[in-house]
């Protein structure tokens, strides 16, 4: 290996700083940049002009910010993601660990199983929609089968259950991701500590509860993590399930708010409010979820 | 044990059914909502649906362009990625813990926070609206397959590379020669993975694409839906075939690779 010098303020292999430097590239043009252009925006009185025009884009402080959160429609919105994650985020966990569980344990049809909950994670959104508009309609199949139970208004335009109708399309699309990680966690939970719960005693069920849920944590952790994340950056299904967010709003999710005021009303500085305020306010969830799930690591 | 049994396939079903229900409604010359519509019946099957949404948005169009879009990304990941990676792994040099840093962080910024920055840069200021490139740029290099590369090629033994430097070999021809056909398999994974987020990716290109001869199959479909979708016969068919075309690319490749899917990769992701 080469020293001395050279070595030593380069590296042993200063050609891996050519390697690196497309992607380091990439990473600065279409991530960095953006993220700080997005703030400066959220501060500035910022509109759509010509390319190459020159315009004055004053800095307005947080008038942007006041503009969004006086808005009843982007508040609507926040509430709507929380009751967004409120239904899909539980009911995520348990879920994914019970199917995760029972499949670990099943030995028939395992690749069966795998495959049937991972597809509905590896196919577009875009193609599932057309389904599950077709299913939930108001004559449509799931109504046909409730007969007299069926919901009035129906599902994807009562204001009631329109959002808790996403989330949960949005927690059968997603699932097969969440069991994959729990099937990964559950192959490091030691075989030991299910053979001493049993020889203390313990039931399937309490084996579960108290060999199986603290043993995977780490993992579910990772699980409410994504979860929220995902749940926070919805903009597809109620954009094509609820047209639009309907109905009146009711399941208008904060990026499609963004996409509205920012793209197709030409407020970009508005849109860039939205978003920083989408992920300060992901962050703060992230972190109380943290201290309520992770609890016992610390 | 049965209980267990039972309540899989009572999930598998309902996982399913909704593509099953695709297939069929997509063959229906008269949508049937019914509980018996959910069979086939002979008299009503018909492959019209895939005519008809043919005619609307130019299925081998879009298909092309949502190929163009994910061959962009992958081909994209492959070069630059790999280099990355393997400079990540194996190469000393200043500021790789930067970059490795930098590469964790970036993990962690939500796509959504730069959709409005990127669509102004990339849309009003390089003028890339209507283009392959504008489509491509934001998913150019897939960090997560870069981590994925990297977590390889870490893998393999250093005496192996000690060896091929002391022969005089460049990196460039050590990670060509010796380190990829190594980690083959591994690069097939990262290409399966790679491949479901721009084929199924909505939301960007629905942004910067306004020209139809332009926009992927995911695009397009929804443009029907929300729009020209009222004017057809049978829409839900129309739609549902569309949908099984824009699924059945990435649910083939899921179903013949299911294995690489699912193993290492995945697990050192959450032990990480």
């Amino acid at each position: 290996m080469r020293r001395g010098l050279i070595g030593r303020i380069l590296g042993a292999h200063p050609v891996g700083t050519a390697f690196v430097t497309p992607y380091v590239i990439f990473l600065a043009a279409v991530f960095a940049y953006p993220l700080g252009f997005a703030v400066y925006m959220s501060f500035h009185d910022y509109f759509f002009a010509a390319p190459g025009a020159v315009v004055e884009r004053p800095f307005v402080g947080f008038a942007n910010y006041v503009t969004v959160l006086s808005d009843p429609a982007v508040r609507r919105a926040f509430g709507n993601v929380l009751i967004f994650l409120v239904i899909n985020v539980p009911l995520t966990v348990v879920l994914s660990l019970g199917l995760a569980n029972a499949l670990n344990a099943a030995i028939r049809w395992r690749t069966f199983f795998r495959v049937s909950y991972y597809v509905p994670y590896v196919t577009a959104s875009v193609a599932v929609v057309g389904v599950w508009l077709f299913l939930f309609n108001s004559n449509g199949l799931v109504n046909s089968v409730l007969g007299p139970l069926a919901p009035d208004p129906s599902w994807l335009v009562n204001s009631g259950l329109a959002m808790p109708t996403v989330a949960i399309y949005v927690t059968w699309k997603q699932l097969g991701f969440f069991i994959l990680l729990y099937l990964a966690a559950l192959q490091n939970v030691s075989k030991d500590l299910y053979e001493a719960a049993s020889m203390d005693g313990a039931g399937r069920w309490q084996s579960f509860l108290n060999v199986t849920v603290p043993g995977v944590r780490p993992a579910t952790t990772l699980v409410v993590l994504v979860a929220t994340v995902t749940g926070a950056n919805l903009f597809t299904e109620p954009y094509l399930l609820t047209g639009g967010g309907g109905p009146d709003g009711a399941s208008a999710s904060p990026v499609l708010i963004m996409y509205q005021r920012g793209i197709e009303q030409g407020h970009p500085d508005v849109g860039a409010a939205i978003g920083v305020l989408l992920v300060i306010g992901v962050l703060l969830l992230a972190l109380v979820e943290r201290r309520f799930v992770g609890r016992e690591e610390s | 044990m049965k209980l267990k049994f039972v309540a899989l396939l009572v999930g598998a079903f309902v996982f399913l059914f909704p593509f099953y229900y695709m297939l069929i409604g997509s063959l229906q010359a008269e949508p049937d909502p019914s509980v018996s519509g959910a069979f086939p019946k002979a008299g009503n099957l018909t492959f019209h649906n895939y005519a008809e949404i043919n005619k609307s948005i130019h299925l081998g169009r879009s298909l092309i362009n949502s190929g163009i879009f994910t061959g962009g990304v992958i081909l994209g990941t492959l070069v630059f990625g790999v280099l990355a990676g393997y400079a990540l792994a194996r190469l000393q040099f200043r500021g790789r813990g930067v970059v490795f840093n930098l590469m964790l962080l970036i993990q962690v910024v939500p796509f959504q926070l730069l959709t409005i920055p990127l669509y102004v840069l990339i849309v009003r200021s390089y003028g890339l609206a209507d283009s392959y490139l504008g489509m491509i740029l934001p998913f150019l290099i897939n960090s997560t397959a870069v981590f994925v590369f990297r977590q390889y090629f870490l893998q393999l033994p250093a005496e192996l590379f000690d060896a091929a430097r002391i022969d005089g070999a460049s990196e460039l021809s050590i990670l060509w020669r010796v380190a990829v056909p190594l980690v083959r398999p591994a690069l097939l994974t990262a290409v399966l993975l790679t491949f479901i987020g721009p084929w199924n990716e909505f939301l960007w290109p629905f942004l910067i694409t306004k020209q139809q001869d332009l926009q992927p199959l995911a695009v397009s479909l929804s443009n029907y839906l929300t729009t020209v979708s009222a004017r057809a016969a049978n829409p839900f068919g129309a739609v549902l075939a569309g949908a099984c075309v824009l699924a059945a690319p990435a649910v083939t490749l899921f179903i013949v690779f299911q294995r690489r899917f699912i193993s290492t990769n995945l697990s050192s992701g959450v032990k990480g």
